[in-house]
């Protein structure tokens, strides 16, 4: 669980993100969501300490991250996987490489251990012969699930995910939002999702916090947003005609 | 103040490239893939410039010897102290700084605008001292290459002066030999070191911590060359009146 309490992050008289209290729970797709510039992405790095910040605290399973030495938050880091938004797969080396890295550096493992956990998570990602390609040759798709692969290898505690969908097809988009919800409650980690992808708020969003300007304007799950009468939540979610009317639906079908 | 701030901000990377090491397994393999890509991979050029400059320093001193009382072995001690003193640490190293310098601040540099630099560090890596350091590292092997430079360089003025007709062998070869100082060598090594650790550092400052995006990263190369070449230039003059002085 990470337990966020009157997070304030500034770059010069910049105020970005305003006092933002939440939880992210174990074991739950947690997602935030918000307009460009509200704050989102200032805030996943914040919880992922590459930025610091000037008043709040972060705290994982009840470690305050700030308080803790270099060496401790390097240790702590190491129980996290990244999924960013680009991949962010390392080009010089094989996808199967890529993958056994975070084993390489974390862990003590022969190199047949290391290939056997790497061929289970390709797997896992549905990625089973794609061992020795580089990931220049991996489509969109690819890189995300390797990223993914990458992000697991490790038996993370916490997983992060920044707009994992962007640049997919809709049908590649489902798959991924499928598979982190899956691996979610497979390995009961902690998942916390950066997206403007409505798509995933409906489908995998058992929690979501909406950013507005760096306030956290609401929070609550995919189940709710759909009765929400908050202006702000429904100017966002349901800016397009199409989600009005899947919106109209629900309520019709659920009143 | 922009110029303090990059100074002290370099000096910090260079602290923080010694902290949290990476697994020793994992470093000896960067470490030899960066000495293939900078010092092996280097060795062609450096090849090649050696030669035909060593060539070129040996013909227009023979050029410009017409008095005769000047002895014609002169053309071989002249190469030779130029090719020593000066064309093969810091000529050669200036070229490195396009070669291998660009090299390193576009890759560190593509590793920064691609969220490679921030998958590492939220991996909890130390990304300075995983990427930064065996650059370092490496680069303490320049010196080999920069021997080979001056091997090359003096072989390159014997081509071409006794193949020109500007002076014999015999006279070049007793050129090459007349008055060495040894120490003379060791001043071209202090340096060749000192420059290689600036050859690795200022260009991996330059592609660490640049912002933006593919055109930043082009932009970051020509600055980092720029700031390489005129380091070791500064550099070359202080330590040759600290040393020759």
């Amino acid at each position: 669980m990470i337990e966020v309490k009157d997070l304030n992050k500034s770059f010069g008289e910049a105020h970005i993100l305003k006092g933002i209290t939440t939880t992210f729970e174990k074991g739950k797709t947690n997602l935030i969501i918000g307009q460009s510039g509200s704050g989102k992405t200032v805030f996943l790095k914040c919880l992922l300490g590459l930025f610091d910040y000037e008043e709040g605290s972060i705290a994982y399973d009840g470690n305050i991250f700030s308080k803790l030495t270099e060496d401790e938050k390097r240790n702590m880091r190491a129980k996290i996987g990244m999924v960013f938004q680009g991949s962010a797969l390392f080009d010089s080396m094989t996808i199967e490489e890529n993958v056994m890295f975070p084993l390489r550096m974390f862990t003590k493992q022969s190199k047949s251990e290391m290939q056997d956990r790497a061929d289970f998570v390709l797997k896992r990602v549905n990625l089973p012969n794609a061992h020795n390609k580089m990931p220049s040759e991996a489509s969109g798709g690819m890189q995300k699930r390797v990223a993914i692969a990458r992000a697991i290898v490790n038996n993370p505690k916490y997983l992060f995910c920044d707009e994992p969908n962007s640049g997919l097809d809709p049908k590649t988009a489902i798959v991924i939002d499928n598979l982190i919800q899956e691996i979610t409650d497979e390995y009961k980690i902690t998942t916390v999702i950066n997206s403007h992808d409505m798509n995933s708020v409906m489908e995998i969003g058992e929690k979501i916090v909406f950013l507005k300007d760096g306030l956290k304007a609401w929070e609550g799950s995919n189940k709710n947003i759909f009765k929400t009468d908050n202006e702000v939540v429904t100017d966002f979610v349901y800016s397009s005609n199409l989600f009005k009317r899947v919106r109209k639906m629900y309520i019709k079908e659920n009143s | 103040m922009t110029y303090l701030h990059n100074i002290g901000s370099y000096f910090l990377m260079i602290r923080e490239m010694f902290r949290k090491p990476t697994k020793w397994s994992v470093m000896r393999q960067l470490i030899l893939n960066d000495i293939n890509d900078l010092i092996i991979g280097s060795l062609g050029i450096i090849a090649f410039i050696s030669f035909f400059v060593g060539g070129v320093i040996s013909i227009q001193t023979a050029l410009n010897i017409e008095n005769p009382l000047i002895p014609k072995h002169l053309v071989g001690f002249a190469t030779r102290q130029s090719v020593i003193l000066e064309f093969a640490p810091t000529f050669i190293s200036v070229i490195m700084a396009g070669k291998v310098g660009s090299f390193i601040t576009s890759s560190i540099g593509t590793m920064r605008v691609t969220e490679q630099i921030d998958a590492l560090e939220v991996m909890g890596i130390n990304s300075l001292n995983y990427l930064v350091f065996p650059k370092t590292i490496a680069l303490l092997f320049y010196p080999f290459a920069i021997t080979f430079g001056m091997f090359l360089g003096i072989l390159g003025g014997m081509a071409a002066c006794t193949f020109g007709g500007y002076s014999t062998l015999t006279d070049y070869i007793t050129g090459i030999q007349t008055d060495f100082e040894t120490f003379h060598v060791y001043y071209a090594f202090i340096k060749t070191f000192v420059f290689a650790f600036v050859l690795a550092t200022i260009p991996s400052f330059h592609g660490y911590y640049m912002k933006g995006g593919a055109l930043e990263v082009g932009k970051a190369s020509t600055t980092s060359f720029v700031w390489t070449a005129v380091v070791i230039i500064l550099l070359n003059y202080i330590l040759t009146d600290v040393m020759l002085g």
